[in-house]
């Protein structure tokens, strides 16, 4: 499979006889006053595999998660979520998925439990099943501590994961995690995609959107980098990285005369073309390997004789996605919709 | 059928959902109880010693006008209360659930008559200790109490609607103060309407608030004997008028405010 570089992914010619597609969009389009949300968005997910929505702010993501949550209604298009037509038959798409938010969307002022248990009275699993699915999940995210203390007092981290319980009262076979991360520290982060990870291992189908790569590569079967509401390129996070260049060695020089001898000593740690970044003076040496590998980079620069100001390894985000797909950085757009 | 009992169903959750909200924010809930006690010591005192009523006390006058005008602000609340739900997101956590589509506003409007039970209770205690009295027997005065209670609750249909239109709760106690001020004081609240300047009295005689007021004043045993018999179907048949406009409100608004729920852009 191979990475589609134009304005429509074709997935029928990647994913030829590899099942059903449990999501499947095609074409969408949303308008705000002013903005074009999305411009004709393909997408399409296999059964029980995470799809990766990659981009900026304002690129279109929380639009496309919407309209397959049936919050909004497309403009043009066609989405069918396990084979049901959002815009036809929402309340039937209603019961198969679940959704977790950006924003937290859980009550502040209720409990851990009595949100779960709200949720689960509204699935209609009944009185006893809510109350038990309730303490059941905040027993899976480590809740159980806070299980009755009110939400405000949650961490921001508590708090999503009490969103993304949220999301699974009803066990969906579909989940859309729409930025499961997004201002969580380090730490949270990662608790978090183990949890996200287990989830799909008990064979949920699953979106997620991402502002980060990190996060696209460490969850995502495949991901579709999305800008100004269009996919701009799909594939695998290796796939991307391959693209993009992966890891490199950025190195800078006192004396811009000793840059051309910097290069030949890294050539041989360098996997592929080697280039000058001119705005910062900077050698920027494509690598594989980390920190082993930049550890005896600069061994061998020292007995060289070279000497350096500044180094640095870098491993690629979504701006380095961006900036060779796009030409340019990752940017926000004005409306974030 | 099963509709009808689900949304009601749904629509039990969220209000208990609210409920404990309510418990839980106790400062809403002393602003609720006390601006009640300040109005009717305010128009007991202030007004009540320089507005005259013939062949009767104005206190006793006033306190329907009070009741009714503040259980119509208390659904200020109900709009309040969505616009922050969606502000929050809630809503939109609602909204991909597959529950009734009706679910959050049934519940939100019916939690809300908390509030109105409340203040309408601390108001007759304060009205009690200024001199008021309900006259005309217990059941009547209950009877007083339903009638402002399902103005109240109609009311807070049309509140819900505009709370679903506006784009941050700030703005809703703005916009029911604009609208709910003029209505609840071009009326016989707290003047005999028959004094107003032709316009403004027609205007009165025909406010569904005037026919509450007076409703409550005849239940509750308020009007003086020797009062002049009212000129307009409305305030003659004040019970029946209010409940004919209980029941439009709600034909009206309880329509508006599901399909604004249903084809709610979100905002983000």
């Amino acid at each position: 499979m191979g990475i589609c570089h134009t304005g429509s992914v074709d997935w029928a010619l990647t994913r030829d006889g590899e099942g059903v597609h449990i999501i499947e969009v095609s074409g969408l389009v949303k308008r705000y006053k002013n903005v074009t949300a999305l411009a004709g968005l393909d997408l399409a997910v296999p059964k029980g595999t995470i799809l990766g929505l990659l981009g900026p702010n304002g690129a279109g993501k929380t639009t496309a998660v919407s309209i397959l949550t049936t919050l909004i209604e497309a403009d043009e298009g066609s989405a069918f979520v396990d084979g049901i037509d959002v815009a036809a038959e929402p309340g039937r798409v209603r019961e198969r998925i679940g959704l977790s938010g950006q924003y937290a969307a859980v009550d502040q002022d209720l409990t851990g439990f009595e949100n779960l248990d709200m949720i689960g009275r509204l699935y209609r699993l009944g009185k006893r099943r809510a109350r038990e699915r309730a303490r059941e999940l905040l027993s899976v995210f480590d809740l159980t501590e806070a299980a009755d203390r009110s939400v405000k007092t949650y961490s921001g981290g508590m708090r999503r994961r009490l969103d993304l319980a949220g999301a699974l009262v009803a066990r969906p076979p579909i989940l859309f995690l729409d930025e499961p991360t997004t201002g969580l520290d380090p730490r949270s982060r990662i608790d978090l995609w183990g949890v996200i990870r287990e989830l799909v291992a008990e064979g949920a189908t699953l979106l997620l959107t991402t502002q980060y790569l990190e996060e696209a590569d460490r969850l995502a079967d495949d991901i579709v980098v999305i800008d100004h509401g269009r996919g701009i390129a799909h594939g695998t996070a290796d796939e991307l990285k391959e693209m993009i260049g992966g890891e490199r060695i950025e190195v800078t020089t006192p004396d811009h005369s000793q840059i051309d001898d910097a290069r030949s000593v890294l050539a041989e740690f360098a996997v592929g073309d080697m280039r000058m970044d001119p705005k910062h003076g900077t050698l920027v040496v494509p690598i594989t390997g980390g920190a082993p590998v930049l550890t005896r980079a600069l061994r061998a620069l020292d007995s060289a004789g070279i000497e350096i100001s500044d180094v640095g390894l870098r491993r690629p985000t979504l701006d380095d996605v961006f900036l060779s797909l796009t030409g340019h950085a990752a940017e926000e757009s004005e409306v974030s919709a | 059928m099963t509709a009808i009992l689900q949304a009601l169903a749904d629509g039990a959750v969220i209000a208990k959902r609210n409920v404990i909200k309510i418990k839980r924010v106790p400062e809403v809930l002393m602003f609720v109880l006390i601006s009640p006690i300040m109005f009717v010591l305010l128009f007991a005192y202030v007004f009540g010693n320089s507005i005259d009523i013939p062949g009767g006390s104005y206190r006793e006058f006033l306190i329907a006008g009070i009741f009714a005008q503040t259980v119509v602000f208390g659904a200020t609340f109900t709009g309040a209360g969505l616009a922050e739900d969606m502000q929050k997101g809630i809503i939109d956590r609602f909204r991909a659930l597959p529950m009734s589509r009706a679910a959050v506003l049934i519940g939100r409007t019916a939690s809300d008559v908390v509030y109105n039970v409340l203040s309408l209770l601390i108001m007759a205690l304060t009205g009690l200790a200024v001199g008021w009295r309900a006259n005309a027997g217990f059941v009547s005065a209950v009877a007083g109490f339903l009638l402002l209670l399902l103005f109240a609750y109609a009311f807070s249909w049309v509140m819900g609607y505009v709370g679903l239109l506006v784009p941050t709760p700030e703005v809703i106690n703005n916009a029911s103060f604009v609208v709910i001020f003029p209505l609840t004081f071009v009326a016989n609240t707290f003047v005999p309407a028959e004094n107003l300047p032709t316009p403004l009295r027609v205007f009165a005689e025909w406010n569904p608030i005037s026919a509450v007021t007076q409703a409550a004043r005849e239940l509750f045993g308020n009007i003086p004997p020797g009062t002049p018999e009212p000129t307009v179907w409305p305030l003659q048949n004040p019970v029946a008028y209010s409940l004919l406009w209980v029941v439009a409100i709600i034909a009206v608004f309880a329509p508006l405010a599901v399909r604004r729920y249903r084809k709610m852009a979100n905002r983000r």
